[in-house]
């Protein structure tokens, strides 16, 4: 019988049900009524702290639930508030100011015309904030294309990252760079690529460089929950559990990957965090809307690299609250009123309520703060300006175009420099009014 | 150096000078690098306490110890990531991609990521890694064991291309590599290995202590890259070759008795310009020689450089003599590999304008 079933096996005529294709869909379309009641978002305090040198399988229900410090009563709770005095609460909070404004003035200036592309940030501040507050100044990040509020944080001048966008002749990238691409190596900020997820991998080669050479940094890494369905990531976590290296490898969970939901990358399913146990990683979810759980996890992924137990991948649950970008319309693609109905709400709010029920903040504070932030923005805007817009003519010398391609300029580029050159001339006979102007 | 494994297979020559295959002679730049530099890493695939497929990190690891020389996971996208990653830290990785044919999973990794992270940076990130990796055809290795994909290579911005065909060159051209500051492709003919081809594929293979280029002195030394070689003097004809072809190439020259002007150009990016326009000028006629697919491939830039800048110098058109537009089929790898009888018509052509 089985011999015979196998020299004849069934065809594709035979009675057997039709098979059918799942395309995911996302739950609200433009004109729906966004309701998140399906989200169980537990409640705070609720989740067990781990010790940070523990094994990835004695803490697999940390993968599916959702690490949460603050309450709806403002208050932090449970084992994984990190006990933040509150003059860093307000440092903490000082930074989301920064960050949004600056996110407002740059989008705003997109839209005047003075650089092409620029990305808010908006509901996820949290995810970057309060993470590289938990990291030492010398660990080194790997971002994602949303983390200028790691540069916040790091301290790195506005005025450069201004100078980025606008491609000017003050920009450090001389202009090669898609606004809000930034490098700083200085401030142990990788230069960020375009290509996505192709810095997860790397975090894990330093990591394990800096193992190699017996140095105490370590690195971190963030990356959206769209790309985690490209190889980069299944390499990063291989070789981040392989080697033991001392990396966290940040998921930004923000539920829209342009106009894919998250269910693109298989959120229907499971979650990201729970990616980590088949790789035997230690794995953490986190509600990315709270700052306090944002620091805590992050700060237990740190101890836990530091101790030489391993990496961590953490999802930070969170919601994009604006466009993709200044290219993107999300009108066109979700409900309305998903950022209203979210139910894990603002990261700023929350962390500023929280200072007020600790009767460390007020409103009025806030609101001097906010204008603070404003205009020194507006300010260093002005500044930035100074040294040109993109399209108006003060970029950097565009002989430099041919500079960095290589250490030394081969034969080719430099005939073709040459072309450029004369191409220039040609064009502008009696020469440019900005040319070698720049710096 | 002495305690290497491949170090004992060693040949003592006639004359007293050290003689080494190609594996040895890449054993030992990788020895060599790794004994001046504590920066240089070495890793990929079977490398570690094996030696590598193809022995060429033999007695690495228990030499320099395993957080130097080590295996990684099948990966070639995770193993050059993690070497991008390394260089940012401060290391010399050399990683090795166990066939040509696997590197492409590896591929946003080297073109969008190592060979752009000086530009987009402003040279405050640069990626000073050598992907090492066996290229070419010649020992039945079927479709996915026998690719020369260098064209994909140095059609990319910020990479360089480099291609040793003998050992002597392996030595000196790999430690070069290894200290360039850029991200290099060193690809190295597996055919020749074990010694020098001469496209003859039913004739006993010679050994490398043979050939005078197998002496290789002890040490550290370096040989610059975009420099080519001058093989053979003659004024007939250029060849212009790298690799496995040059090999063959001489062979097919020697036995048909023409007096060609054969260049190793060594380095596809940089290119050595300078000779090869000089001894175009010289002779007035130009065949390039690859065993690569012929459209879009690297002889089709030289077959147009050599236009541009030789034009009025050429006797003849160009010709190139190359592997076909198909996969490299297993059975048939002799009909695919542009043998003697191809180049051999190919010189004629050449020689009857």
């Amino acid at each position: 019988m089985a011999e015979e079933a196998q020299n004849n096996p069934p065809k594709s005529g035979d009675n057997r049900p039709s098979l059918s294709l799942h395309v995911p869909e996302p739950k609200f379309r433009p004109g729906d009524a966004a309701d998140f009641s399906h989200i169980d978002i537990g409640e705070a305090g609720k989740q067990p702290r781990p010790d940070e040198t523990c094994d990835p399988s004695e803490m697999r229900d940390l993968a599916y639930g959702l690490i949460r410090v603050l309450g709806d009563d403002n208050r932090a709770h449970g084992p994984w508030d990190p006990k933040l005095d509150p003059e860093t609460l307000r440092t903490m909070l000082k930074h989301f100011a920064t960050v949004r404004a600056f996110d407002e003035r740059m989008f705003r200036g997109q839209r005047q015309g003075k650089t092409s592309f620029y990305m808010k940030c908006t509901g996820e501040e949290a995810t970057s904030i309060a993470t590289s507050m938990a990291l030492a100044s010398d660990d080194m990040v790997f971002p994602s294309y949303r983390q200028q509020g790691v540069l916040i944080v790091r301290g790195y001048p506005m005025i450069e990252m201004i100078n980025q966008i606008y491609s000017n002749k003050g920009d450090k990238l001389k202009g090669r760079q898609l606004p809000i691409m930034y490098s700083s190596r200085e401030h142990s900020f990788f230069t960020i690529s375009g290509n996505l997820a192709t810095q997860t991998p790397q975090a894990v080669g330093w990591a394990m460089a800096s193992a190699i050479k017996g140095d105490s940094r370590i690195a971190a890494t963030w990356v959206g929950e769209g790309s985690t369905a490209e190889g980069d990531f299944h390499s990063a976590c291989t070789f981040a559990t392989v080697y033991n290296a001392p990396v966290i490898l940040n998921v930004i969970n923000n539920q829209w990957a342009i106009s894919s939901f998250s269910g693109f990358a298989g959120a229907e399913r499971t979650t990201f965090a729970a990616r980590a146990l088949g790789y035997g990683l230690a794995g953490l979810r986190v509600d990315g809307n709270d700052p306090l759980a944002c620091y805590a996890a992050e700060q237990w992924a740190a101890n836990r690299a530091r101790a030489n137990a391993g990496p961590t991948l953490i999802e930070f649950f969170t919601y994009r609250a604006e466009g993709h970008s200044t290219s993107d319309d999300p009108s066109g693609y979700r409900s309305a009123t998903e950022r209203e109905e979210w139910p894990l709400g603002d990261p700023v709010n929350r962390l500023k309520n929280h200072l007020i029920e600790l009767g460390e903040w007020d409103e009025d504070r806030q609101a001097a703060m906010d204008l603070e932030a404003a205009e020194m923005v507006k300010k260093t805007t002005k500044e930035a300006e100074a040294n040109g817009i993109l399209g108006h003519g003060l970029h950097h010398p565009f002989r430099t175009m041919f500079e960095d391609v290589f250490e030394e300029l081969p034969w080719h580029l430099k005939e073709q420099a040459e072309q450029a050159v004369h191409e220039r001339k040609t064009k502008f006979p009696d020469g440019l009014p900005n040319e070698g102007k720049g710096a | 150096m002495s305690d290497t494994k491949t170090r004992k297979k060693q040949d003592a020559s006639q004359d007293g000078e050290r003689r080494l295959n190609m594996i040895e002679a890449i054993n030992d730049a990788l020895d060599t690098s790794m004994q001046r530099d504590p920066d240089v890493i070495v890793m990929g695939e079977d490398v570690g306490y094996f030696g590598g497929v193809f022995r060429c990190t033999a007695g690495l690891q228990e030499k320099h110890g395993k957080t130097r020389v080590f295996d990684t996971p099948i990966s070639e996208c995770g193993i050059i990531a993690v070497a991008v990653g390394m260089g940012a830290y401060g290391l010399r990785p050399v990683p090795e991609i166990q066939f040509a044919d696997y590197i492409y999973p590896g591929l946003d990794q080297l073109i969008s990521e190592a060979a752009r992270l000086r530009y987009r940076s402003a040279a405050e990130y640069i990626a000073p890694i050598t992907v090492r990796s066996p290229f070419g055809g010649g020992i039945f290795g079927g479709q996915t064991h026998s690719q020369s994909p260098e064209a994909i290579f140095t059609h990319v911005s910020g990479l360089k291309t480099v291609i040793p065909s003998t050992p002597y060159d392996a030595k000196g051209l790999l430690i070069s590599a290894i200290e360039d500051n850029d991200p290099v492709i060193f690809f190295e003919p597996k055919r020749i290995y074990n010694g020098p081809f001469s496209g003859y594929y039913d004739k006993p293979v010679e050994p490398w202590k043979k050939h005078p280029q197998s002496v290789v002195p002890e040490g550290y030394y370096r040989i610059p890259l975009g420099k080519a070689r001058h093989v053979t003097e003659g004024e007939e004809l250029t060849i212009l070759a790298y690799g496995t072809m040059v090999h063959v190439v001489e062979a097919v020259c020697a036995k048909k008795g023409v007096e060609a002007d054969i260049l190793d150009l060594r380095t596809l990016v940089p290119l050595d310009i300078e000779a090869i326009e000089e001894s175009v000028k010289k002779t007035g006629r130009c065949l390039i020689v690859h065993e690569a697919t012929r459209t879009s491939g690297f002889g089709a830039e030289l077959s147009a450089l050599v236009t541009e800048r030789c034009f009025y110098h050429l006797e003849a058109p160009v010709e190139r003599a190359t592997g076909f537009d198909t996969p490299y089929p297993h059975s048939l790898e002799w009909a695919y590999f542009p043998g003697p009888i191809r180049i051999g018509e190919a010189i004629d052509k050449i020689l009857s304008e």
